[in-house]
């Protein structure tokens, strides 16, 4: 069947400066650059390019650039090119569209529409180069009041686990297969050096990696794949994935292409066999069976673990993150509708579940209202791009979050959004070993230290100049926060004032 | 108390902003002494307040009540006074009442009315260990539905005085030279956003706990969520009344010991914490992961008090200054040492606390009739 689609990017190759060395040939996965042995010339094919720009960044001569292509459907508000091109794939395939990565829609960022306080006069604010500032954050189950014995002054109360992070940012769920072995080297090795923590996402946990287990979050979800007595031991704390951000109320599903031997040993499914990670957990039904699940994997980790439940931001996500805190949880993630995925059925990418600001400031409101909110953390990701959006979330009332996105592209991501396709030209989400080794995880995992470190800094700052010198002063401080551009309902969902009130 | 939020941040700011003079004295052998040295000292820093708010904590106040509570209750309004009254009368025992004395003075113009109530509650309350939530409730009760009526100290044989003015002027108001305390501080105060009323003033108190305190609360935000939790409600948007229930949350509810409540206040550094031996470090811990919610962060320095006990505080950075004086029983605190040099020229020892480090005064063994019998040092936190 002839396709109907057009290009939808132009690779321009200036000729005064293309040396004709096929680098841009080698680097493409996509097959969109090729040798023309009969010209002897480097050419392209535009309908390939998915515009990774990987081709851009090492053409030695900077020859190549890549533009969306001039050709353009006739202007309609409502049959946009994607929608039609969609329609196209779907007439020519007859299957459900895959996609990678978060939403690209046009949904309103909340983040955008918050600002933060300063100190003036009344208050002086703190210099972060002279002064200290906090950022350690304790993640687990914390009791409602301590008891002290009141002549030696010790501690009565046992105090449940606790894992310490020296800066509230993790790197969230991107299991081995999903993304490669060096990306999660990289990872690993970056939580480990900069005192945070990293998690395996439902992959098991690859053994050449047990060494950095202090800093590991283990992931239970609805296949199991990988999960047996010494992984849930070998991590910090124990995480069971309920549901993700860009996929809520779904499952995964691992092409048994992807399932190469290593990956077949650490998930503990046969080689190129498809793992398939149903929609629910078949043993979790119910708010009773989560309840009994978390004490399960409790009773397996003799009790020295945080057990954490992460949740896709769904409608009613107040009401089910506080059964998960009395369930037993002693963290509740909750991933924004944002949130990224290796893969995920276009249709749900985009249109299933909330935004992850107005997920988390009902949830935290809900667990303070019920007198719970010391009984678990709560943790958030999809969508964190930046320092401002991490220090927005804990004045929400966040303890912490987790990147995704904004770590991969630390590593290399452009965000081309073809996870799903398998050929991650920046050898990021993909197994072919050719293209894995492009990761370096020494220079990997720098660059993520370099990123979580410029962060660090500028939540200092940030700090600072509010008159506070550590973290937890801010942690569901909404005073510090003023809206503007937003409804009534909204300020009163986020729990915030409009600016100049 | 909705009519109180009014008037005591009636721009509906965040909170109410301002700083402050303190000054405290104790006499640690728990005699009584009169109030003129205070006011000479308070006035001296009359330029940390503007005239908007001054006020005088007194304990050992009332020796002839010592066993009712004596509650300090302000009226706005004739009806209020009714209302409130008949309050009292059902749900205590009215020993004595008067109204509480003063005099007309040049600079204190349209005052209130305040009365003072000696309470007896045993009646009405015959479990000792539930009379001071009785008598809060009661409190609570009448500044959140008594229109006009605000409740300015209600503890046993200790009494609040403030009201708008600078605190030299409200001590000659009160005939303040004429009580005799072993604990006495004071206030100065100096408002940038709230209407001046009596209420706003320092100290604030709960039963007989009270607070002075210079500063702003930047963590307010979250202290406020973190107290509603517990059935606080911060209706008047100050952070000197966070400070007071935050006292009585952690000493009266959860029973830690006041130098463990310094620590959830004000903590020590993680670094620290760290380099401590063992057994602190593991309380030092549980203290900043259990209770960072209501740490108080941003500059403060504050003055709390209840019987047998004065505790002053600053900030883990010591952004608000505070001074420290000893001679014989005598120890004094101070925004400015100068004030206390003023009335206590040849001091045995001054020195100026490190930040967040809590200084603790206690009553000598032999005069006090608390329980506690952990350490003989009268000063501790050198």
């Amino acid at each position: 069947m002839k396709t109907l689609l057009t290009s939808k990017f132009a690779v321009i190759r200036d000729p005064e400066k293309c040396i004709q060395c096929q680098v841009c040939v080698n680097q493409c996965s996509f097959n969109a650059n090729y040798f023309d042995a009969e010209e002897n010339e480097v050419k392209s094919r535009n309908e390939n390019c998915v515009d990774c720009q990987r081709c851009v960044v090492f053409c030695p001569t900077m020859a190549i650039t890549i533009t969306n292509t001039p050709l353009e459907y006739r202007y309609h508000r409502n049959w946009t090119a994607s929608v039609i091109d969609d329609i196209n794939k779907q007439a020519e395939t007859g299957g459900v569209l895959l996609t990678g990565m978060g939403t690209d829609k046009d949904y309103p960022v909340y983040w955008d529409h918050l600002l933060l306080n300063a100190s003036q006069v009344t208050n002086p604010s703190i210099d972060p180069l002279r002064e200290p500032m906090e950022l350690v954050t304790y993640l687990g189950s914390k009791p409602q009041k301590l008891e002290i014995d009141e002549r030696t002054l010790e501690l009565r109360t046992k105090m449940p686990p606790q894992v310490k992070l020296n800066v509230p940012v993790m790197f969230s769920a991107m299991s081995y297969g999903a993304v490669s072995l060096n990306v999660q080297k990289s990872l690993a090795k970056a939580a480990t050096e900069i005192g945070t923590m990293w998690n395996t996402g439902e992959g098991g946990l690859h053994s050449s990696l047990k060494k950095y287990g202090s800093n590991t979050i283990v992931q239970v979800a609805s296949g199991r794949f990988g999960v047996h007595s010494e992984y849930l031991n070998s991590g910090r704390m124990v995480e069971i994935k309920i549901g993700q951000g860009a996929k809520p109320g779904i499952g995964g599903h691992l092409p048994g292409e992807k399932v190469s031997s290593e990956v077949s040993l650490t998930r503990m499914i046969p080689e190129g066999s498809d793992a398939i990670s149903p929609a629910p957990h078949h043993d979790i039904y119910s708010i009773e069976d989560l309840l009994q699940l978390i004490h399960a994997l409790k009773e397996a980790t003799n009790y020295t673990k945080p057990i954490s439940v992460k949740i896709a931001a769904v409608h009613n996500a107040a009401a089910i993150a506080s059964g998960i805190v009395r369930g037993g949880a002693d963290m509740v993630v909750i991933d924004g509708f944002r949130g990224a995925t290796g893969a995920a059925p276009k249709i749900i990418r985009d249109n299933v579940g909330i935004p992850i600001e107005l997920a988390l400031a009902s949830v935290d409101s809900r667990l303070r209202e019920e007198g719970i909110r010391n009984k678990a953390s709560i943790v958030i990701s999809g969508g964190i791009r930046n320092s401002g959006d991490v220090i927005k979330a804990i004045a929400l009332g966040a303890d912490a979050v987790y990147i995704g996105t904004s770590a991969l592209i630390a590593l290399g991501c452009h965000v081309c959004q073809q996870c799903h396709t398998g050929k991650c030209a920046w050898g990021i989400c993909t197994s072919d070993l050719k293209l894995t080794k492009r990761i370096n995880p020494d220079v990997g995992s720098q660059r993520l230290i370099n990123l979580l470190r410029g962060w660090s800094l500028e939540i200092k700052d940030i700090l600072g100049g509010l008159g506070v010198n550590s973290i937890e002063s801010l942690r569901g401080n909404r005073l510090h926060l003023r809206g503007v551009g937003l409804s009534d309902s909204e300020l009163e969902i986020l729990g915030v004032r409009p600016a100049g009130r | 108390m909705d009519n109180l939020r009014h008037i005591n941040n009636s721009f509906n700011d965040d909170k109410v902003i301002d700083a402050c003079s303190i000054f405290g004295a104790m006499n640690t052998s728990g005699k009584r002494f009169p109030g003129t040295g205070v006011i000479k000292a308070i006035a001296n820093m009359h330029d940390r307040g503007n005239g908007l708010g001054g006020g005088f904590a007194v304990y050992g106040l009332y020796p002839d009540y010592k066993e009712l509570y004596a509650f300090h209750i302000m009226y706005l309004s004739s009806e209020g006074r009714k209302e409130t009254e008949s309050y009292l009368g059902e749900n205590f025992d009215i020993v004595h009442m008067e109204e509480v004395p003063n005099r007309k003075t040049a600079k204190i113009t349209n005052p209130p009315v305040i009365m003072r109530y000696f309470l007896d509650v045993c009646k009405h309350q015959p479990d000792i260990a539930l009379q001071d939530d009785y008598v809060l409730q009661a409190i609570m009760h009448i500044n959140t539905t008594r229109k006009g009526s605000f409740v300015f100290s209600g503890g046993k044989d200790m009494a609040v005085f403030k009201g708008v003015g600078y605190p030299e002027e409200i001590a000659e108001f009160f005939c303040l030279e004429q009580y005799e305390g072993y604990i006495w501080t004071s206030h100065g105060r100096f408002p940038t956003n709230t209407q001046a009323w009596w209420g706003g003033a320092h100290p604030f108190s709960v039963l007989d706990w009270t607070v002075v305190h210079n500063g702003e609360i930047s963590s307010y935000g979250i202290n406020k969520r973190y107290l509603e939790g517990y059935g606080y409600h911060c209706t008047m948007q100050t952070d000197t009344e966070v400070i007071a229930y935050a006292v009585d949350l952690l000493m009266r509810k959860h029973k830690l010991p006041i130098e463990v409540m310094a620590k959830v206040l004000a903590p020590p550094f993680w670094n620290d914490i760290e380099r401590m031996p063992d057994k602190e470090r593991k309380l030092a811990l549980a203290l900043r992961q259990v209770y960072g919610s209501i740490m108080l962060n941003g500059p403060f320095a504050i003055l709390v008090a209840h019987h047998g006990e004065l505790i002053g505080l600053t900030d883990r950075i010591r952004l608000r200054p505070l001074s420290v004086g000893e001679k014989d029983n005598m120890v004094y605190f101070s925004s400015e040492e100068s004030a206390i040099r003023l009335i206590s020229p040849k001091l045995d020892k001054s020195w100026t606390p490190m930040g967040g480090e809590p200084v603790i005064v206690r009553l000598k063994q032999e005069s006090r009739q608390l329980p506690d019998t952990r350490e003989e040092a009268v000063t501790s936190g050198r």
